[in-house]
């Protein structure tokens, strides 16, 4: 299985494979095959003994050293931690349609806005069809107590507006796109 | 003995108080508004019936419904934990009119100190050290300007009926006096309803020392050591240690008599906690009395070996305090972090949301008083304290040792908590060496943090993988998988090779 991974903005390309049951078992292995996968990361090779302690965390042995990394998605965002270290991570399969479309539409297209949290929209600062900056108010989310504005992540043109002042919203719902 | 106690909480605490019931044989019966009926302090008391809206007024702070579960439900007490009702005189008042034991001092103590200015007046006759002002509300600009040369420059403007900041200003020189003392009673009357300021000589820089005391009802009065609690933001404590850095013994024992004094003039029950504010040369002055238990209270139960909440319900059923002043005896080193829902990467805004993953810390020297579990949604309509994590060490650099550890096994996932900001307080040379005020913790926001070196990005990409294969549920999420709203949420960590990684491990 190949993957196309981005890791705090960096490209990797990540090939995976299971290795077979009748394999070599290396020294200092505790010899559960199941667990053993050949990786090559930008056509590294690293032989990894991976456990899904349970969901969203797996523990990592490589080469003896012992990682435990946690996932979780907050919105529409993927975290992978690994100790204290967060990272934002996204993945593809690269053979499918949809990851080239979206790997298109990194460089240009549609972006959306996306609540971050919970809450109430309590002010809405551009109306739909004007220009926005990078990095411009666009929505004033309310959350206890607290008002957030929610950046344009991109500049263009308001495409749409999802929610009017009072919407109440739920983490990851879309608020605007932006093209 | 009372046979059932209402908690007329949530969180953490009602959690606290149902555990201390459930420890002395007490049926514990807990209330909750309608987006608590989820919440942990449901799952754990004995019996729970609903009290309203959740907005705040309607449940928690609605007296006549909590007073209607209690006599439905057969409560003889009630434990009001912090917040909420806890410092409500009527509500004390309206609980024994009821016929139900309030858990705490009396309406009339509890008066006396929620009025700042009267409290002053009866604790000067008490002979308690107080910051130079005016003991009444002031009435005029020339009042104000006459108390202020009097005192001298810069002084301090508080409400009242204040607390949490608001209707503080800070005066340097006299002609900011008029401006300032004009906001100052504007935002009293917005906030408490009560335009009545005072003023006081500002102590730069001061620690936030208090003080525990204990009484029962048969007019014994012990002190139970310090707490430091300067690590402050917006006038909220985030950390909080027993003893102080800064107090011997002999500095102990004038407080915790100073403390007693208050508490006797002021006919005081239970309880309760008298606040210090302390200046670099170490003297004290009088600030308030909290009227009820104390969110910290728990690095004073680990260095005294005392159980606070066992002994209100003893007090409150009329038992005699079970030890004498000379029992008291501080051991070893307690300090307590307050978990919020608050994401550092945006200015400790709010993060309430659903719990997708929470791994907790335990092991030598680790208490851990939540009110969450996996799975929960964390609810936007009140406080973001989610859990207190407290570590116990023979000493502070064990205690420190020990919590970053702790710390270093709590994962909350799914929304955003502060936890990061513990390890950025507890490895500040500041902190280690005990040098804390009020101010502190704004300093070390503002200070830039350390850069993060190393770091495992290869580790994260090789979990990517392993993650879709071993377990695919959530890694892969239809149309989202484009990242949104702007910024990038990574650290920077360089693109620093796997080796290079490694090898860093290695050398660690």
């Amino acid at each position: 299985m190949t993957y196309d991974v981005v890791v705090g903005g960096k490209k990797y390309r990540l090939k995976l494979q299971r290795q077979a049951h009748n394999s070599e078992v290396r020294a200092g292995d505790a010899g559960n095959n199941e667990n053993q996968w050949r990786c090559w990361l930008d056509g590294r090779e690293l032989h990894v003994d991976a456990v899904l302690a349970r969901p969203n965390v797996l523990s990592l042995l490589i080469e003896g050293k012992a990682y435990e990394v946690k996932r979780e998605r907050i919105g529409a965002d993927l975290h992978l931690w690994v100790g204290s270290h967060r990272y934002s991570a996204e993945l593809r399969d690269p053979r499918s349609y949809r990851s080239r479309r979206e790997a298109a539409s990194l460089e240009g297209g549609p972006r959306k806005l996306t609540a971050p949290m919970p809450g109430k929209v309590v002010r809405v600062l551009v109306g739909e069809k004007e220009s926005v900056n990078l990095g411009q108010g666009v929505v004033v989310v309310e959350a206890m107590k607290m008002q957030n504005e929610i950046k344009s992540p991109k500049k263009g043109i308001v495409q749409k507006l999802a929610v009017s002042e009072g919407s109440a919203v739920n983490a990851g719902d879309v608020l605007a796109i932006v093209e | 003995m009372f046979r059932k106690i209402l908690i007329a909480n949530r969180g953490e605490i009602a959690v606290r108080v149902i555990r201390a019931c459930r420890e002395m044989g007490i049926a514990s019966v807990a209330v909750y508004s309608d987006v608590d009926r989820a919440a942990l302090h449901v799952r754990k008391a004995d019996e729970a019936y609903p009290i309203g809206a959740p907005a705040a007024t309607e449940s928690y702070l609605n007296v006549e419904k909590i007073l209607a579960v209690a006599g439905q439900s057969g409560a003889d007490a009630v434990h009001p934990g912090y917040g909420f009702l806890s410092e409500n005189a009527k509500f004390a008042r309206a609980c024994a009119d009821a016929g139900v034991k309030f858990i705490g001092p009396t309406p009339a103590s509890m008066e006396m100190m929620g009025s700042k200015t009267r409290a002053r007046q009866q604790m000067e006759k008490a002979g308690v050290p107080f910051v130079p002002g005016s003991v009444r509300a002031l009435t005029s600009l020339v009042e104000a300007r006459s108390v202020a040369a009097g005192i001298g420059y810069p002084v301090m403007l508080k409400a009242a009926a204040g607390g949490g900041g608001k209707g503080m200003r800070l005066v340097h020189h006299a002609e900011e006096l008029k401006s300032a003392l004009e906001a100052a009673q504007s935002e009293a009357q917005r906030s408490f309803g009560d335009p009545e300021v005072y003023l006081e000589k500002a102590i730069l820089n001061p620690r936030h020392i208090e003080i525990q005391v204990v009484a029962d009802e048969h007019g014994n009065t012990v002190y139970l050591g310090e707490r430091e609690c300067s690590i402050q933001r917006r006038h909220q404590k985030v950390l909080e240690e027993s003893p102080s850095p800064i107090v011997d013994p002999e500095m102990r024992q004038k407080m915790g008599e100073v403390a007693v004094r208050v508490a006797k003039a002021a006919g005081y029950t239970n309880a309760g906690t008298v606040e210090f504010l302390v200046d670099q040369n170490r003297n004290f002055y009088f600030l308030e009395m909290n009227t009820r238990l104390q969110v910290e209270h728990p690095v004073t139960e680990l260095v005294t070996g005392l159980d606070l909440v066992h002994l209100q319900i003893k007090i409150a059923a009329g038992g005699q305090l079970p030890f004498a002043q000379q029992d008291i005896q501080l051991r070893g080193h307690a300090i307590e972090c307050r978990i919020y829902a608050e994401d550092p990467d945006n200015n400790y805004f709010p993060s309430p949301g659903k719990i997708t993953l929470l791994l907790a810390p335990s092991g030598p020297g680790i208490r851990r008083d939540s009110g969450m579990y996996e799975g929960w949604t964390v609810p936007l309509d009140y406080d973001p304290l989610l859990a207190k994590l407290i570590a116990y060490g023979e000493d502070r650099p064990q205690a420190i040792s020990r919590l970053v550890r702790a710390l270093s096994e709590y994962f909350v996932g799914g929304i955003k908590t502060n936890i990061s900001l513990f390890q950025r307080i507890l490895n500040d040379k500041n902190f280690r060496a005990g040098k804390l005020d009020t101010g502190y913790l704004d300093r070390l926001l503002e200070s830039e943090a350390a850069r993060e070196t190393g770091g495992y990005p290869n580790i994260a990409a090789l979990a990517a993988g392993l993650f879709a294969q071993l377990d695919p549920d959530s890694t892969w999420d239809g149309e989202e998988l484009v990242p949104l709203n702007g910024a990038s949420l990574a650290r920077e960590s360089g693109a620093s090779g796997w080796k290079r990684a490694a090898r860093g491990e290695a050398l660690r």
